[in-house]
Parts: C-alpha cells; structure tokens; sequence
C-alpha cells in the first residue's frame, strides 16, 4: 500500500516529508510501548501509536521504519519532526482511535506481523 | 579499513528527551561507512536499548562505539546503581522502571533480552553502588 493510501484511508494529515508518499510499505503495527515495538517488530515500515515523544521518533529511526501515524489527533512537537526530517520518515495524524486506524489499513490489505523472529 | 574507528558520547541521565541521540547518531555514522542495513539495525537497536537503560536505570553515562575490521563493539559504562541480579534482569518481563517510565513507553522488562538477541555477544559488569559496564559485539562479514 502507498503512504498516500494510508492517508486517505484515514483521513490524515501528513506534517512532514510529504515527498516520500508515494513509497509503498507492506506491514504496519499499533502500539503504545516502544519496549515491544523494540522487540518484536520485524520489517514493519509504519507504526501507528497514540504515544508522543521523540523515543516514538528515535524508535521508528532505529527500526527503519517509513511512516508514523499518530491517533486521535495527537500532534508531535516541531523537534519531534525535525527529527523526522532527518530520515525522511512520513509523519501523519489522524482523528480516529489506533483500534478503529488499524482496523482500517488492515482489512484494505495492509496486514501486520507475518515474519516472526 | 585497517584503523580502528571510535565514537564517543556522553549520555545525559537528568533529560529523557535526549535519550536516544546517541544511537541516532551511530546509526548515521555506520550509513556512512557504508555497512549494510541489516548490520546496523542490529547495532542500532542493541545500542538504543543500552542508551535508554543508562537514562532510566542509571542516570546517564558514556557510549562508546569501536568499529574494526571484523567487528563492531559497543561499550556502555554508567555509574548507576548496578545491577543486583543479572540473570533476572535478563529475563523478558524483568523490569524495576517505575510507571511513569511506563506511561512512556518504556519499562516492559524487554530490552536486555533484546540486547543479547540482536549481537553475537553481550557482557555484563555490574557491581552495586559502583556502575556498570555493558560490552555488545557484532561481526562483521
Ligand atoms: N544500566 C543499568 N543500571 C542499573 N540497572 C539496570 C541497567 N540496565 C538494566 N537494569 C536493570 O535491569 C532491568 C531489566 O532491564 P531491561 O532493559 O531488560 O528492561 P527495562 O529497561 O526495565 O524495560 P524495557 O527495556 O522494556 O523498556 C531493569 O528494570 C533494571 O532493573
Ligand atoms: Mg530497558
């Protein structure tokens, strides 16, 4: 699925690193605790999380992941997206809930964790 | 590359805004270098892990980053309490983070094991009231 896709799916708005919408990933997960993300997520390139702070950032920038979104309307902080910037890792934020959000993407084809560690 | 590489960082314990900034920079470094994505995933979450422990767990510390030939080796020293009992602490679930760690994000009891699963060898030296040290090694090639 394409980021772009994503974003219309849910209705997001993208805050920074609009020019790499086009690039498509295959997995997403939604999780609020970045010790499991750390830990059990595999080449999932979106996380989807009603967290803010900038370990959300560095933690998506360790795992290489391509997108953030964040639910119910949460917005990072302008060094959050500078962070961001720095990798070119999409920024989103939508108004839905992370159940309602990943519910979303997934039965419009973007699954979650098929590889297991 | 025949010379050792080495990068050091102090970690700042009081600011867990800034804990991370370390290994985002390692990250960037071992781009640049060149070494393949899948090497520096490993060091890059190995390291993160370490970095956010020494914040939590050990207020602040220094990173080091040694990149040879055939390895890289990531030294984490901090002059924390220590650990008291290592084979619990490398337990998945272990954790000692009080909740407003958890709130967030952090404090599942995961990053050690994650640690260990993520390089080739991991040591730990830790003596109560004194600090410590942290050795991860990841080969190369
Ligand atoms: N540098 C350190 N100094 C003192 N104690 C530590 C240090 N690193 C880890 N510990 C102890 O080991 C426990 C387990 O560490 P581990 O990284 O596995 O989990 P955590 O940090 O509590 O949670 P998570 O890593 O999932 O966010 C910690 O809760 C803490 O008691
Ligand atoms: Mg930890």
């Amino acid at each position: 699925m394409k980021i772009k896709t994503m974003q219309e799916l849910l209705d997001a708005k993208i805050l920074c690193c609009e020019e790499n919408v086009e690039k498509h990933v295959y997995s997403a997960c939604g999780c609020d605790l970045m010790s499991d993300v750390l830990a059990y997520v595999k080449d999932q390139a979106v996380l989807l999380t009603g967290l803010v702070n900038t370990q959300v950032i560095r933690t998506a920038v360790m795992m290489d992941m391509l997108c953030i979104v964040f639910v119910r309307s949460k917005a990072p902080t302008e060094e959050m997206l500078k962070l961001a910037r720095d990798t070119g890792i999409v920024i989103m934020t939508t108004e839905k809930r992370l159940y309602e959000a990943c519910g979303l993407l997934y039965s419009n084809g973007l699954v979650g964790n098929k590889a297991k560690s | 590359m025949s010379e050792e590489l080495v990068f050091r960082y102090d970690v700042n314990g009081d600011d867990f805004t800034s804990a991370g900034q370390a290994s985002v920079q390692v990250k960037r470094n071992l781009r640049q270098l060149g070494l393949d994505s899948d090497t520096i995933r490993r060091v890059s979450i190995a390291m993160y892990e370490g970095e956010i422990n020494m914040v939590i767990h050990a207020g602040g510390g220094v990173a080091e980053v040694r990149v040879s030939e055939d390895c890289i080796t990531i030294v984490l020293t901090d002059k924390g309490p220590g650990i008291k009992d290592i084979e619990k602490a490398m337990q998945e679930g272990y954790s000692t983070a009080p909740d407003e760690i958890r709130s967030l994000g952090f404090g599942a009891g995961m990053g050690l094991p994650n640690m260990k699963r993520h390089t080739d060898s991991i040591e730990i030296d830790s003596v109560l009231g004194v600090g410590t040290t942290i050795t991860m090694k990841v080969n190369l090639g």
